[in-house]
């Protein structure tokens, strides 16, 4: 807008500052309770201890080498990580779900963006005074005092920043002895290299480049109007209660009263602006929808305590609908949403299958290949294969192994015939196979291989498909 | 902020020159993060002169300062040195979480017998994983990758037939002491006449069809001392392992191509060319180029290729 006004082309426009002032409401409040549960789960879930029968005692612990996520009772072995796509596959269907009904909730509630921006600018306002007094100490000459308030801005910046990148370091090993190692210079380097990467996206995210990472950077930001229609619930400036047929007005003596106003066409807006100055992207909520909304509502909020101090109802800017400002009605479940809906409900039913039904035994085939077969002593053909075993209990298990479906077939495992699996662990146990050749029967040909638990026979037998490569007789 | 806007609006400085009349260059200034960002690096490089090598110095470099390497070369020495990348390599493959595992294991593995091992179910995926390294890097040369050998000079290790014993113990006899494998020719010592029928006799044995006259012949040649087979081969032609012949019963054939050959005629003379010709073969003794931890490996690992006895 701004560029396009000025007549002249502008390649480059450096950022106007915005100094957001606090408000008081309904939403605020909410918004509060969001980020103190947010961060509450975030900063102490590390430290949260689980009594589990094998394995560390950390609630909350991805184990990278040891190739296990534990997560309260449930253990995630790698060949679980599906379960990662399945669980981001549930969140951008989510997204997409509340977007149609709710707009942008994500943006104004829950993104870590919003959530560290807020904190960011109370520890600002706690420093360096509301508004108005951050804008006069950035006008006003470099004095000690200046340089006081602004250092112990970025320190605490910088602080907040840390204690961010070193609580999600904690997510990835054991948090009390990472904290000692870290401390001392004894942790593993990934794990300075990461807090100190994410302190200073945080700080820079955060504290520098605030509004403009959702404005400019942010994807979802961008394809959530896709998803947009004149039904959907945004934050919005009731223009025909507020202009009138004459626009708004400030409070004067004779436009003081809601009848002298209406009397003289002018709107319930008083045009005192605080809307604008609450707004943590800058924006004037009262041009329309506008692509930098986050939708945080805490104009509602600002508005809401003009109108309380007016004796004027409230909802001169509210959650409504393109549709309902137009005085049409407004749906909230159109085909798209309950699209979306039916589709979010089965991903998280597959998901909730699929982690609700981990097989407590895992039984994979992988048929070795170099050589596909050899020619024993006594003519039979013999294949070999790796059987990849795991136990996903927490107590150890005694697993017979054995095959059925290839007549005629033996199946020789060396010097054992069962194996002991620890709790949580698996084992590689080469198979041989070996079938008489028959002119016949040349080809592949399918079997299976069965792991039998021999304690717990609630586990069952577990079988995995396997082929067997007979070349046919010799010539 | 009114200075920036000078500078992006219009008033943009030229470099000063004007080619052909008109045709000028604008000397823009660099975007300030670019520019920040470009100090940084100097800054950095200038850090990293002073804590690691960088500069070369006559013959040498610089070595930088508090960034001494400690680690145990392969002669068990102690060495300090300054910090490079080969000796963070040697350390961690001495001290990592991986190197402190696999010693665990090879501890187990050296502490424990042949019987012990091959009944135990972990030690036996720790071998095929370790040794499968091993035996890539100096037995499949000859051997092949999967220990299928090449029919006529490198015997299968992944079959069940074992011409110098299939126990544990014969296995790590041979791999310790390498193995010379050696058949006389009879191509002067007998007739062609003669070869043929033992041709023929030998095939007999694995149960080939073959002019029954002739392998009688072949057989009085075989087990009496016209030919003398049967010192090595044994009578029953089962071989012994101790000369490392070969058993002629079975399936099997190491030097001729037998089940290669398509024709009778082929096969025979497959046959024929082993008695004519004779064989002289040797694998190398690896007690000197192998430690006993990874012969001992190689043996259970060899043992477990084909299923061993």
């Amino acid at each position: 807008m701004n560029a396009s006004d000025s007549g002249a082309e502008v390649l480059y426009q450096a950022r106007i500052p915005i100094y957001p002032r606090s408000v008081k409401g309904r939403f605020r409040a909410l918004k509060w309770g969001i980020l103190t549960l947010a961060y509450g789960v975030y900063f102490l879930l590390p430290w949260l201890r689980w009594e589990r029968g094998v394995g560390p005692d950390q609630a909350i612990l991805f184990d990278l080498p040891g190739r296990r996520f534990y997560l309260f009772d449930l253990v995630v072995h790698a060949q679980d990580l599906f379960w990662l796509a399945g669980l981001l596959m549930v969140g951008a269907l989510l997204l997409f779900f509340v977007t149609t009904i709710a707009g942008r909730v994500f943006c104004g509630y829950f993104c870590f963006q919003t959530l560290w921006t807020d904190v960011y600018l109370l520890i600002e306002r706690l420093v360096q005074g509301d508004r108005v007094a951050r804008m006069r100490l950035d006008r006003a000459p470099w004095s000690a005092g200046k340089i006081l308030r602004k250092t112990a801005t970025h320190l605490l910046w910088l602080l907040v920043a840390f204690w961010t990148g070193l609580t999600f370091v904690l997510y990835w090993g054991n948090a009390p002895d990472l904290v000692a190692a870290f401390f001392t210079g004894k942790a593993p380097f990934p794990a300075y290299a990461t807090a100190l990467f994410l302190t200073a996206t945080t700080y820079v995210m955060a504290g520098l480049a605030r509004e403009q990472v959702c404005t400019y950077m942010c994807p979802y930001a961008r394809f959530q109007s896709v998803m947009f229609d004149a039904d959907t619930r945004i934050v919005a400036y009731d223009e025909k209660r507020g202009e009138g047929g004459r626009g708004r007005h400030k409070i004067t003596r004779e436009l003081k009263t809601r009848e002298q106003r209406r009397a003289a066409g002018v709107g319930d807006c008083i045009d005192c602006g605080y809307c604008v100055q609450v707004c943590p992207t800058g924006i004037d909520i009262r041009n329309g929808l506008q692509v930098q909304c986050i939708t945080c509502a805490l104009c509602i909020d600002a508005c809401d305590t003009i109108m309380d101090s007016l004796g004027w109802e409230r909802g001169l800017i509210r959650y409504t609908s393109q549709n309902e400002l137009a005085g049409k009605k407004s749906r909230v479940f159109k085909p798209r949403t309950l699209g979306y809906g039916l589709v979010l409900l089965a991903a998280i039913a597959a998901l909730a299958w699929s982690v609700g039904h981990q097989a407590p035994l895992e039984l994979a085939v992988i048929q070795v290949r170099q050589p596909l077969f050899v020619r024993l002593s006594d003519g039979r053909i013999q294949n070999s294969y790796e059987l990849h075993l795991a136990n996903k209990t927490n107590e150890p298990l005694q697993v017979a192994i054995m095959m059925h479906g290839l007549a005629g077939g033996e199946l020789d495992l060396g010097k054992f015939d069962s194996v002991r699996l620890p709790p949580q662990r698996s084992l590689k146990v080469l198979a041989r196979v070996r079938v008489k050749p028959h002119h016949r029967h040349k080809g592949s040909r399918a079997f299976l291989f069965d792991a039998i638990p021999q304690e717990k026979p609630e586990i069952g037998m577990v079988s995995a498909p396997a082929t067997f490569y007979l070349p046919g007789a010799e010539h | 902020m009114s200075e920036e806007k000078a500078k992006t609006q219009g008033a943009v400085q030229t470099t000063g020159h004007a080619w052909d009349g008109d045709l000028q260059e604008f000397n823009n200034p660099l975007p300030a993060w670019w520019l920040w960002a470009f100090y940084g690096t100097v800054l950095f490089a200038v850090v990293y002169w002073i804590f690691y090598p960088a500069w070369p110095v006559g013959t040498g470099y610089t070595t930088g300062v508090m960034n001494d390497v400690t680690f145990v070369d392969s002669d068990g020495k102690k060495m300090t040195t300054h910090w490079n990348t080969r000796a963070l390599l040697l350390k961690e493959m001495q001290e990592g979480e991986e190197a402190q595992l696999t010693r665990k294991y090879l501890d187990r593995i050296d502490k424990a017998g042949f019987a012990e091992i091959l009944g135990d179910a972990e030690l036996m995926a720790f071998t095929r994983s370790y040794a499968k390294g091993v035996f890539g890097d100096n037995c499949a040369p000859c051997h092949g990758a999967g220990g299928t050998g090449v029919i006529g000079l490198f015997p299968n290790l992944a079959d069940d037939d074992w011409l110098w014993g299939g126990t544990p113990q014969d296995i790590h006899q041979t791999i310790t002491h390498g193995r010379y494998g050696f058949m006389p020719a009879f191509g002067e010592a007998l007739s062609d006449q003669q070869i043929d029928d033992v041709a023929d006799y030998v095939l007999s044995l694995s149960g080939h069809d073959v002019d029954g006259a002739a392998a009688a012949r072949g057989q009085q040649v075989f087990q009496t001392e016209v030919g003398g087979c049967y010192y090595c081969h044994t009578h029953a032609a089962t071989g012994l392992k101790s000369q490392g012949s070969a058993n002629l019963t079975d399936r099997i054939w190491t030097i001729a191509d037998v089940p290669g050959a398509r024709t009778a005629e082929a096969r025979h003379a497959a046959v024929r060319r082993v008695i004519e010709k004779g064989v002289q073969r040797r694998m190398p003794a690896w007690s000197d180029r192998l430690d006993p931890a990874q012969i001992k490996l190689l043996t259970v690992y060899v043992h477990e290729l084909g299923g061993g006895q």
